[in-house]
């Protein structure tokens, strides 16, 4: 989201400034490659003004001594080819050092940037990015830092073309100061031509720069939900969808256009007036006998020479409010803040398979959880808290089984126990500590959860289950048996080094969730948390991986949210919530015995399964 | 199956061929183009005559055998002022004119390849990663869109430029010109073959542009995941990988095309100094005056500068041409899966199902599905079990069109489904996949999903699909927004809209596969039996792994190893040996215990 507070864009000395800040901090992240850049433009500068010098000494000393003689000598031809080569020769070595220094100076920045904003996206709470969609994060990476470093293309080149004005306003000066003035002017007026275009082209950049965010926006979520869309036939409606806000992003980028468009010509047209206006004021001087034809001449020459490259000083200009927006929205997403903080206590790092390895003691004291973004860009701000003054105790080695209704929470607080969320109020205790006071990684070494959705990396098997870990292979594998993962694997073309898309898309929605299992296994968890894991599992294989689970937890704590009664009869105690609240606890016999709503959605499919066979029977009798 | 991927990054097709498929897939390049062209002609005249005009000043008024002549001068000026700002109009005029083209047409190609992105077979969209596919609807159009913002013009002007400098040089020295052309022949050689790398270089750039999206697409989705396993350093670390490549072919392609501009500059200046020994023997030989040769090399510095520019907007038309290339491959790779020309509507009404010894294999894989031949009558409620690998998903993905079968034919009331027309066919049948996708709107707009539908009905559907309760317990009701892809609802929750959605689009074939998996128990009983209730009108069928959901439909097809094994009413196959009662028995050891009360 773009921020407001750097100052109005209708401000032109302050986003001058602003963008000065912004080069500066380009300038300190690559102080050598700028320099050399800079250093090669003036060289270039230097070199194109050294030509007009070349030219005129070779035509003095050779080419009119040679028409005289007539008659173009060796040694004449030799020596015109010399100095005007050394002077190509070096004028190349400038540009390609201005462009070469130039052009890593801004890549090198780019990516610098681009690391920072990724960085930040790994450190933002889940919160955060709830509320921000991610196509427009893809943009903020992308677009938004090009847009804020582009400008490091043409400024080395303008600040040669500095030096070389300089060069020749000194040179202005010596002949005549009143035709200096005269030629000066030009510089007033190119700086207001600039203000006036800032003016206009701050709040249509902005809006072209937010627009691309938006075509990102809606393209992405469009091809994350592109079976959606397919199976339901709306391939039209997305496309409308998406035309719509192209269309707002044309008429921006044309708006732009016509600005710059606009400038442009202007910019260009000011040094020919300026030369014009010399021409004019000088055949004054030149009556008057101040300036002499030859010194006129010269000083015309001097301008129609320095007019291109002064173009370059307009390319930099305006690339200032690409770069200041660019800049905006990625420094947006610099300073957010509210990343999760860190403490720096480690937990014991025995592992279930040790002798004395024991699972890890989970509290939870008045926890209560309130997705106080639980509105999307649109706002309709709807609090309500998910999960409500929950307090439970979890004992080391236990199997909990949390129930519940759809939507009553239980996966909320599967994320507050793994510390995805903080709770908003309460605390969360994982042997004893508070799981704020962690170190990072601290608890991710010890816990793992297995969400109800899960997410596979584009990466190899391999890479999908060890996540960067040095985990030898039998282990990967016997990962995979617990999760009776290793059929399917096995039958891959490469097994553990076949590739599965980013959206797994060789693999079914059981095949996934078993994949996702063995990640969590593979790490030997003290605590491992079963967000409906197998929900997509057949029976048989379900069977076969709870009775791996109740056989070898080998000690660990695990906390299981389901319906199923076979996952249910693994627990020891039984957590039924409803609205975000602990209804009951208790052994899963005592909950059917004393509570409604448990009984009645334990007993659903069993009590349907009863209906129906009466139904059959009653139907079977009448006949 | 994936659009042109791959470590050969050498364009395929041409950057001609490019330019061509490119405009004839966005007319609005060619609208006005020839006005567009004439004001660039005389933009590109007025920049050559003011300069030979200041020049005639300093020629005829300033350095006239008479001495200065201030009235000419005047005249001089004044005309060279009026062209002058006829010439910034005629820019400002070309500017908006091809900015207004280009954008449009922009605009189209986006649009164009957005659809057909959607328009291409499931396999080959999930061949491609989604930060690949975003980017070729934004930074890779963007490219071109900067190119046309900063070289558009200067590209006409400069080969204005350059042919109305040849005619003067022509006109004044007819050898110099020869010479002048003779140094640039070697570098348009050159630079042509420079274009060849600098194509390859760029096209890599807009790869590593893909993967790098790509990279920041996974570590925005998968958030959850990195967090929870507190893998943010190794995630950190794939995304430099992708941003360090990224900078690698950026930079390279920079290296090249600053060698090919430089080699413009170079030869431009090696230019000067032949036509200045050529001239000067010329002038020796009597051939010329000094006065002559002079003027002459003003005319160079006119022909030289748009050499140089345009050397320099040829090689950023490689870039852009980069990006317009992976545009028109991703538009260009079939639908292998597409809508039939002259399609045949369904008419309304139950459907019934014909799958006549069908097959299918995955790409490159072995047969999922072997010889299947079954029939679906219209109205029936069919369930299809087995286990993972069975077919059983890839079963109702040939009935839903979502993939074509290798052999045989699938029927949808007796038509080839190739043969019906999308249209119908997405109408009359709708499948709810497993993950229930939202978008990130209401909940009453991703009911709606773009359909005509007044919130009343909205809310008597829910009601009598028995929703009504939980949606009124949403924070905001119906007006709850879901976030982004659903996340602010439950899995089970984004599942209940989805079957909600699928219902609203009142279809005559509901597939629904695994579409209850994440909701609880009382709910999907609850939905099921609204569903029974509700679509006596319509045949529906019903992957499913749980068999609660088979119990309660007509007939059960259980499918094994990609053949039908077993077909029946539940009650028939639960007493049949074979997989059915296999599976039958895990469910209700997975269900022990609850029938005990």
């Amino acid at each position: 989201m773009p921020r407001e507070d750097l100052g109005g864009p209708a401000d032109p000395s302050g986003t001058l400034r602003r963008s000065l800040r912004i080069i500066a901090l380009g300038v300190r992240a690559e102080p050598a490659l700028f320099a050399i850049a800079v250093a090669g433009s003036a060289l270039y500068g230097i070199m194109t003004a050294g030509m007009a010098q070349a030219v005129g000494w070779a035509i003095t000393h050779q080419i009119e001594p040679a028409i005289t003689e007539r008659h173009l000598s060796a040694g004449r031809a030799a020596a015109i080819f010399a100095v005007l080569g050394a002077v190509v020769v070096l004028t190349t070595i400038g540009v390609l050092g201005r462009r070469i220094a130039g052009g890593f100076t801004m890549f090198n920045v780019a990516a610098d940037y681009r690391r920072q904003v990724t960085r930040q996206y790994l450190r933002l709470p889940l919160s955060w990015h709830h509320r921000h969609p991610s196509g427009q994060l893809l943009s903020n990476a992308n677009a938004d830092v090009e847009a804020a470093w582009g400008i490091f293309m043409p400024l080395p080149m303008a600040l040669g073309v500095i030096v070389m004005l300089i060069a020749g306003a000194v040179q202005m000066l010596l002949v005549d100061p009143v035709l200096a003035a005269v030629g000066f002017t030009i510089f007033p007026l190119l700086f207001a031509a600039n203000a006036v275009f800032q003016r206009r082209m701050s709040a249509k950049v902005t809006r072209a720069q937010q627009l691309r965010a938006e075509v990102a926006e809606v393209a992405h979520e469009s091809f994350d939900g592109a079976l959606l869309v397919k199976v339901m036939g709306r391939e039209a409606h997305e496309t409308r969808r998406f035309a719509e806000v192209t269309g707002r992003l044309r008429a921006a980028a044309i708006d732009v256009g016509r600005t710059r468009g606009t400038f442009d010509p202007v910019i260009e047209a000011i040094p020919t007036f300026g030369t014009l206006a010399l021409l004019a004021v000088g055949v004054q001087r030149l009556a008057s006998g101040a300036v002499t034809t030859a010194e006129l001449v010269q000083l015309a020459y001097l301008i129609s020479v320095l007019a291109f490259p002064v173009r370059a000083l307009g390319w930099v200009l305006g690339e200032i409010p690409r770069t200041l927006v660019g800049w905006e929205r990625v420094n947006a997403v610099l300073e957010a803040t509210g990343q999760m903080d860190y403490g720096d206590a480690h937990l014991p790092a025995t592992r279930p398979t040790t002798e004395d390895a024991a699972g890890v003691r989970v509290g939870l004291r008045d926890v209560s959880y309130d997705y106080a973004g639980r509105s999307g860009p649109k706002g309709a701000e709807a609090s309500a808290e998910a999960v409500h003054g929950v307090t439970l105790d979890i004992a080391p080695g236990r199997t909990v089984a949390v129930v519940g209704p759809t939507g009553s929470g239980k996966s909320t607080l599967a994320g507050l126990i793994v510390r995805l969320v903080d709770p908003t109020r309460g605390w969360v205790r994982i042997d004893g500590t508070d799981v704020r006071a962690l170190a990072r990684g601290a608890l991710a070494r010890q816990a793992a959860l297995v969400p109800q959705q899960t997410f596979v990396f584009d990466d190899t098997v391999r890479g999908n289950i060890t996540l960067g870990l040095e985990i030898p292979d039998d282990e990967v594998w016997a990962a995979l048996r617990a999760a009776q993962a290793d059929g399917f694997i096995g039958a891959l073309p490469a097994g553990l080094d076949t590739h599965v898309g980013e959206r797994g898309a060789t693999l079914s929605g059981g095949q996934r969730q078993r994949l996702a299992l063995a990640r969590a296994l593979v790490r030997k968890p003290r605590l491992l948390v079963l967000d409906d894991a197998t929900s997509a599992v057949d029976p048989t294989i379900e069977q076969a991986i709870l009775a791996e689970l109740g056989a070898g937890t080998g000690g660990m704590t695990l906390v299981v949210v389901a319906y199923r009664m076979s996952t249910i009869a693994l627990a020891d105690e039984v957590v039924y919530l409803e609205r975000g609240q602990v209804r009951d606890r208790g052994r899963h016999e005592e909950l059917l015995a004393r509570c409604p709503g448990y009984h009645n959605l334990v007993t659903a499919y069993a009590r349907e399964a009863a209906e129906r066979a009466a139904l059959a029977a009653d139907e079977g009798a009448r006949r | 199956m994936s659009v042109a991927q791959g470590a050969d990054s050498r364009p395929k097709t041409s950057a001609w061929q490019t330019v061509k498929r490119g405009f004839a897939l966005s007319p609005e390049f060619r609208i006005g183009l020839g006005v567009t062209l004439a004001l660039a002609l005389l933009t590109t005249a007025g920049r050559v005559v003011v300069p030979v005009v200041v020049q005639r000043i300093t020629d005829d008024a300033l350095l006239g055998s008479g001495g200065p002549d201030t009235a000419l001068v005047y005249r001089y000026l004044a005309i060279a002022a009026a062209i002058v700002v006829l010439t910034a109009t005629a820019a400002y005029a070309v500017n908006v004119r091809l900015f207004t083209a280009a954008e449009g047409g922009l605009a189209t190609l986006r649009i164009t390849g957005f659809r057909h992105i959607h328009d291409l077979s499931v396999l080959t969209q999930n061949a491609e990663r989604r930060g690949s596919m975003v980017s070729r609807v934004t930074s890779d159009v963007d490219t071109i869109s900067q190119f046309v913002q900063f070289g558009g013009i200067m590209l006409i002007v400069s080969l204005g430029q350059i042919s109305l400098a040849t005619a003067l040089m022509v006109y004044y020295s007819p050898p110099l010109a020869a010479v002048t052309w003779g140094c640039f022949i070697p570098l348009v050689i050159a630079v042509r073959r420079m274009q060849t790398h600098l194509g390859t270089a760029y096209g890599a750039v807009r790869e590593r542009v893909g993967d790098l999206l790509a990279a920041v697409s996974e570590s925005v989705v998968g958030a959850a995941t990195i967090r929870s396993f507190g893998v943010e350093d190794r995630t950190a670390e794939r995304l430099d990988t992708a941003i360090e490549a990224h900078r690698r072919a950026a930079t390279t392609a920079h290296v090249r095309s600053t060698v090919a501009f430089t080699a413009g500059q170079f030869v431009g200046g090696i230019t000067l100094a032949v036509v200045l020994v050529a001239g000067t023997a010329l002038a020796a030989a009597g051939r010329m005056q000094l006065g002559e040769l002079l003027a002459y090399l003003f005319l160079v510095g006119l022909f030289t500068s748009p050499v140089q520019q345009a050397t320099e907007i040829f090689n950023e038309l490689q870039n852009a041409v980069a990006g317009w290339r992976r545009v028109i491959e991703v538009i260009d790779t079939p639908a292998d899966v597409a809508d039939p020309i002259d399609g045949i509507d369904l008419p309304r009404g139950p459907i019934r199902v014909d799958f006549e010894d069908v097959g299918f294999a995955y790409p490159g894989g072995e047969p999922v599905l072997h010889h299947v031949t079954e029939h679906v009558a219209p109205r029936s409620r069919i369930a299809v079990v087995g286990e993972t690998g069975s077919g059983k998903s890839t079963f109702a993905k040939l009935l839903t069109r979502l993939m074509d079968p290798m052999s045989g034919v699938v029927r949808l009331d007796g038509v080839d489904v190739r043969h019906v027309g999308f249209d119908s066919l997405r109408a009359r049948v709708v499948m709810v996949p497993q993950e229930g996708f939202l978008f990130d709107d209401t909940v009453l707009a991703n009911l709606r999903f773009g359909a005509e539908i007044s919130r009343a009905d909205v809310e008597l559907a829910l009601t009598e699909l028995g929703l009504d309760q939980w949606v009124a317990g949403l924070p905001a009701g119906l007006d709850t927004p879901v976030g982004q892809r659903g996340e602010s609802l439950s899995a089970g929750e984004r599942q209940l809209v989805a079957l909600a959605r699928a219902y609203l689009a009142d279809p005559d074939l509901l597939v629904l596969d695994e579409a209850t998996s994440a909701v609880d128990p009382a709910t999907e009983v609850r939905l099921q039996r609204a569903l029974d209730s509700l679509s006596r009108g319509r045949t529906s069928i019903t992957i499913a792994h749980r068999i609660s959901t088979a119990q309660a439909a007509d007939e059960v097809i259980v499918m094994d190893r990609g053949r039908v094994v077993q077909r029946g009413p539940h009650d028939r196959l639960v007493t049949e040996p074979g997989p059915y009662a296999a599976l039958h028995a895990s469910w209700v050891a997975n269900q022990h215990g609850a029938g005990q009360d």
